[in-house]
């Protein structure tokens, strides 16, 4: 895990997935279609589970809760990358080109994460990368579609306006590997923007958090 | 277009219908037929198929003019020859209780 501590680097992870998950979970009732509706809302939850985990972990390096870690923090604690900030909806081809971007980034992520020098953070990676496999075929599969059909140059052009921000999910260090990847699957020349890194929100990101944090704030301390 | 989705609980068991779904594909219908009934442990195989190619059969009553119930792929069943038997025995013996004194008899087919 570079120089950096393991716990600030499971809160990365750990604040992407629950703003993923939280924004996809935007599309509850209002998806294209009810089985997609059922699929995509599940896969929101899914990445919910996967923050929990990490926030668990950094917990226990942290000496706190997992729920102290995903809602108690002020915005500017937040490490989420900008992103899994945005709202999307109800733009559907922006939506996807997010999940695919995600997907595919998260893909290199989790993939390090299984070589891992902690047996507890290999192990969830591991755990964690059986599920995302579920998720990245899905991703791939909408990828596809939207690429193919009529609406290809809207697709195309919500991933190059995501581009950047995509970037901004993972280190220098594997950027490379996901440039290659998109831009092959892609067929287009990827923009050389400079990247949306973590430490700066969006403006999408303060209702979120308002949202977010809301129930929890309205009895400070409460034990539920 | 509408899947029907046939599900294997375990090894060696039969594939039972497990529901139906829309999808615009195959590709589609697949990932959704692992959300709906394979991600939480409950299949360990699954079968996706088209509903156009499923035949129906209109009028699947075939007359039964024989007592053939030796031919049904489940056998016949005992249990109904098995309580005659013993109701009859039960009579002849002048004992209407006889067969509850006795250790009770599952068997229900042959």
């Amino acid at each position: 895990m570079s120089d950096r501590s393991t716990a600030e680097r499971l809160l990365e992870l750990a604040d992407d997935e629950l703003l993923i998950g939280w924004r996809n979970s935007e599309w509850t009732g209002i998806a294209p279609f009810l089985e997609e509706d059922v699929a995509f809302s599940s896969i929101a939850q899914g990445e919910i589970g996967h923050a929990r985990a990490f926030y668990e972990l950094a917990a226990q390096e942290l000496g706190t809760d997992a729920d102290t870690l995903a809602f108690d923090r002020e915005p500017e604690e937040y490490r989420s990358a900008p992103l899994v900030e945005l709202r999307l909806v109800p733009d559907w081809a922006r939506t996807i080109a997010r999940h695919w971007l995600y997907e595919t980034a998260d893909a290199i992520r989790v993939t390090a994460l299984e070589e891992s020098s902690s047996s507890e953070v290999a192990g969830l990676a591991a755990k964690i990368e059986r599920e995302e496999a579920y998720h990245r075929m899905h991703a791939d599969m909408w990828a596809e579609r939207l690429r193919e059909s009529a609406e290809r140059k809207r697709f195309e052009a919500a991933v190059e306006e995501l581009w950047p921000y995509s970037l901004g999910i993972l280190p220098d260090s594997q950027r490379e590997e996901f440039r290659a990847t998109v831009g092959e699957t892609l067929g287009l020349p990827l923009p050389d923007a400079e990247p949306f890194e973590r430490g700066v929100h969006t403006d999408d990101f303060f209702p979120l958090w308002e949202e977010m944090t809301s129930v929890r704030r309205s009895v400070a301390g409460a034990s539920w | 277009m509408i899947y029907e989705v046939f599900r294997q609980e375990r090894e060696g068991q039969p594939f039972q219908h497990g529901g139906s779904l829309e999808a615009p594909d195959l590709a589609f219908a697949e990932a959704y037929a692992r959300e709906f009934y394979g991600r939480r442990n409950e299949s360990v195989a699954l079968w996706i198929v088209p509903r156009e190619a499923v035949r129906e059969v209109d009028d699947p009553y075939v007359a039964d003019v024989f007592d053939r119930d030796y031919r049904r792929v489940d056998g016949y069943s005992i249990k109904v020859k098995l309580k005659e038997a013993r109701e009859l025995a039960a009579k002849s013996a002048g004992a209407p209780s006889a067969d509850e004194s006795r250790p009770h008899s599952d068997a229900e087919s042959g």
